[in-house]
């Protein structure tokens, strides 16, 4: 799986998620921030401009028409009430008509003029500052003519901006808060959110090689199709597995039958046949048919460790007792050479971890070379060992060694001495061997002795 | 030696027997387990020769059903395949032995041996010739009273000439029984385990006579 589509999702679901999750409150925060800020701005500019109004109409309703013109009482209490809202400047203009009878002659006029009894608000750059102006306009009746009465009070919004700020101030607070909670809560829910594929990959992964049962773990709604994909491929290769496990079995059945056949009536023939020339045919025959069993026997026990190494389970094995076993079954092979086969240094268990299966057909391959290389009346010993962690069994032989052979070559596959061509043989026997020590993680060694003969060394780590 | 022969295919069968045959031995043939369990009723037999694989089930359970039953004869099985675990399964099914296919049946021989000695052995094993008595399964002579071990050669050298006294056997033949085809053999092999077994024979009245140029033959004056 590589190529530009896998590296698409690659990284981890996990941060993704934690960063939009953190992106989401982030967006959220802000948009706190900035909504308190706009309701806090409006409020306090509702409440500013209430009290204008209210000033500004209080200075209205005192407007007096008397003989001489008009009056106005700018009363104290009517600016203390407006000073309530801070310290904030205060500027008025009445017009009468056009002509300005008192306040600032250049404070702001309304683009419209207000004409209701309600007051107009609107906000004008003044000198260096804002203001926020309330007009009020109001018909006198003077010398019988109406005039109209026009009462301007401008306000700076310092305070009204300090009470905005605060209240913003509170916002951004509020929202970093918020954003400071939304991390560790992302955090949390993504765990949770992870936490049944966890434990999903955590059930997969404490199988063992050969467990291969459907998974049946609980799982959320949407890891079922994956589940579903996971049991088909598992069951297609149990499939595949128990196919191969007959197949070696039916192989071995298929081929050693006929074989059989071959011998026995070989035999026959050669038992009852005087003609010398018959007799040699029929010698090359068996020759022949027992060459084809043992490589068949060996091409099967090599695709055996190669399928048991692929689903490697180890156990506990005991070196000492396969040894003992594979001598057992191979005595009276032996026992026909008129070779002693002794198995030494077996007092103690020999103990390692590994599949007894490949390990008995790596020793059963060492002991054959041994018993097929010895000259009769023999001794083929078996010496169990057990130094620097490792455990092993020397097989050695009293036979034509090596003949300067390089014994590393020899493990090669279907590779044989240059000293064995009177001998029948695969060439397949040492690689079994090889392939054993590799998958165990161990090691073989093979030694001519100087005093005649081979020492084949297998070890294993001790456990 | 009577054999009980549990195979399913015919011409394996057949041959297997044959061969039995030209050793002295009787075979009786069962091509199923049903066979086998009829064949079991109706004789006795010094050794079971069981198949593994029958058309009617697997020669493993077989030989449980059989042994849980008291049936007690030796059963050496043959497979076609080869590991020792497999043999360990084997054996606890109650198996004496086993042996892959295919056979040697210098090996079968052996193994047998092994297997009847292990059992204590068959009565009539014990073989009398002229001033001699020959147990196979003890792989001993003995001559007015005194007991002779054989080495596994001389044993089966002995037990081809005894099959048939008098008769000679060139030394191609005894060399084609006695050594395996997989090895390389001089000569002149023959000649040692001869000369061995004329020692062990030395003061009885069976002896082994060199037929010039024809091969050897066991006479008893």
């Amino acid at each position: 799986m590589t190529g530009g589509r896998s590296t698409q999702f690659r990284g981890s679901l996990r941060a993704r998620l934690v960063i939009q999750l953190l992106v989401i409150a982030a967006v959220l925060a802000v948009m706190l921030y900035f909504t308190v800020r706009v309701t806090a701005d409006s409020a306090a500019e509702a409440t500013q401009d209430a009290i204008l109004g209210a000033a500004t109409t209080s200075i209205a309703e005192q407007l007096r028409a008397t003989d001489t013109g008009i009056e106005v009482d700018l009363a104290y209490a009517t600016f203390s009430m407006l000073g309530a809202i801070g310290q904030d400047r205060l500027f008025y203009r009445i017009n009468v008509g056009e002509a300005v009878v008192t306040g600032y002659d250049d404070l702001p006029m309304p683009d419209v003029l207000p004409t209701s009894l309600a007051a107009a608000f609107y906000t004008r750059p003044y000198l260096d500052t804002q203001l926020r102006i309330a007009a009020v306009r109001r018909t006198m009746v003077v010398e019988n003519h109406p005039v109209p009465v026009l009462v301007l009070i401008g306000q700076t919004r310092a305070g009204q901006q300090a009470i905005a700020d605060q209240l913003a101030n509170r916002a951004a607070l509020l929202g970093l808060g918020f954003f400071a909670l939304a991390v560790p809560l992302s955090l949390l829910s993504a765990s949770s959110v992870f936490k049944p594929i966890n434990r999903l990959a955590e059930a997969v992964g404490r199988r063992g090689p050969r467990d291969l049962r459907p998974v049946r773990h609980p799982a959320p709604l949407e890891l079922a199709p994956l589940v579903t994909a996971l049991n088909g491929f598992v069951a297609r290769l149990r499939g595949a597995l128990s196919q191969t496990e007959t197949f070696i079995a039916e192989a071995a059945h298929h081929i050693r039958t006929p074989l059989s056949i071959l011998r026995t009536q070989a035999e026959i023939a050669l038992r009852q046949s005087d003609n010398e020339q018959t007799r040699a045919r029929l010698r090359t025959m068996i020759r022949a048919v027992e060459e084809s069993a043992r490589s068949a026997s060996q091409l099967l026990d090599h695709a055996m460790v190669l399928y048991r190494s692929d689903q490697l389970e180890p156990v506990a094995v005991d070196l000492a007792q396969i040894t003992r076993s594979v001598a057992h079954a191979f005595a009276p092979a032996a026992d026909l050479k008129e070779l002693l086969l002794v198995v030494e240094g077996d007092g103690a268990p020999r103990m390692t971890r590994g599949d007894p299966m490949l390990i008995e057909a790596a020793l059963r391959n060492m002991v054959d070379n041994a018993i097929k290389y010895s000259e009769p009346e023999g001794t083929v010993r078996l010496v169990l060992t057990d130094a620097a962690g490792m455990v092993g069994v020397d097989v050695c032989d009293q036979g034509r060694g090596l003949s300067g052979a390089n014994p590393v070559a020899l493990t090669a596959r279907f590779s044989r001495g240059g000293n064995v061509a009177d001998v029948v043989g695969s060439g397949l026997g040492l690689t079994i061997v090889t392939e054993v020590v590799a998958a165990l993680g161990g090691s073989f060694r093979l030694t001519e002795q100087p005093e005649g003969g081979t020492c084949a060394s297998l070890h294993l780590p001790r456990h | 030696m009577r054999f009980l022969l549990v195979e399913d295919n015919a011409e394996l069968a057949r041959s297997v027997r044959d061969l039995l045959a030209l050793d002295g031995h009787g075979v009786d043939w069962a091509a199923t387990l049903a066979d086998a369990t009829d064949c079991l009723k109706a004789a006795t037999y010094d050794l079971i020769l069981l198949d593994i694989m029958l058309p009617d089930g697997d020669g493993r359970k077989f030989l449980q059903a059989q042994r849980r039953t008291g049936q007690d004869t030796a059963v050496i099985v043959m497979t076609a395949r080869s590991s020792v675990s497999d043999r360990v399964d084997l054996l606890d099914s109650g198996a004496d032995d086993f042996i892959t296919k295919p056979v040697d049946f210098a090996e079968l021989e052996a193994r047998v041996r092994a297997v009847l000695r292990r059992r204590g052995g068959a009565a009539q094993t014990v073989r009398q010739y002229a001033d001699l008595s020959f147990n196979p399964l003890t792989a001993t002579l003995a001559i007015h009273g005194e007991t002779r071990d054989l080495r596994n050669r001389e044993l089966r050298l002995f037990e081809i000439l005894l099959a048939a006294p008098d008769r000679i056997f060139s030394k191609d033949q005894l060399c084609d029984r006695l050594f395996s085809y997989a090895e390389s053999v001089s000569d002149n092999a023959i000649e040692v385990y001869v000369g061995r077994l004329r020692k062990k024979l030395a003061g009885s009245a069976v002896r082994i006579e060199t037929v010039r140029g024809l091969g050897y033959r066991l006479t008893a004056t």
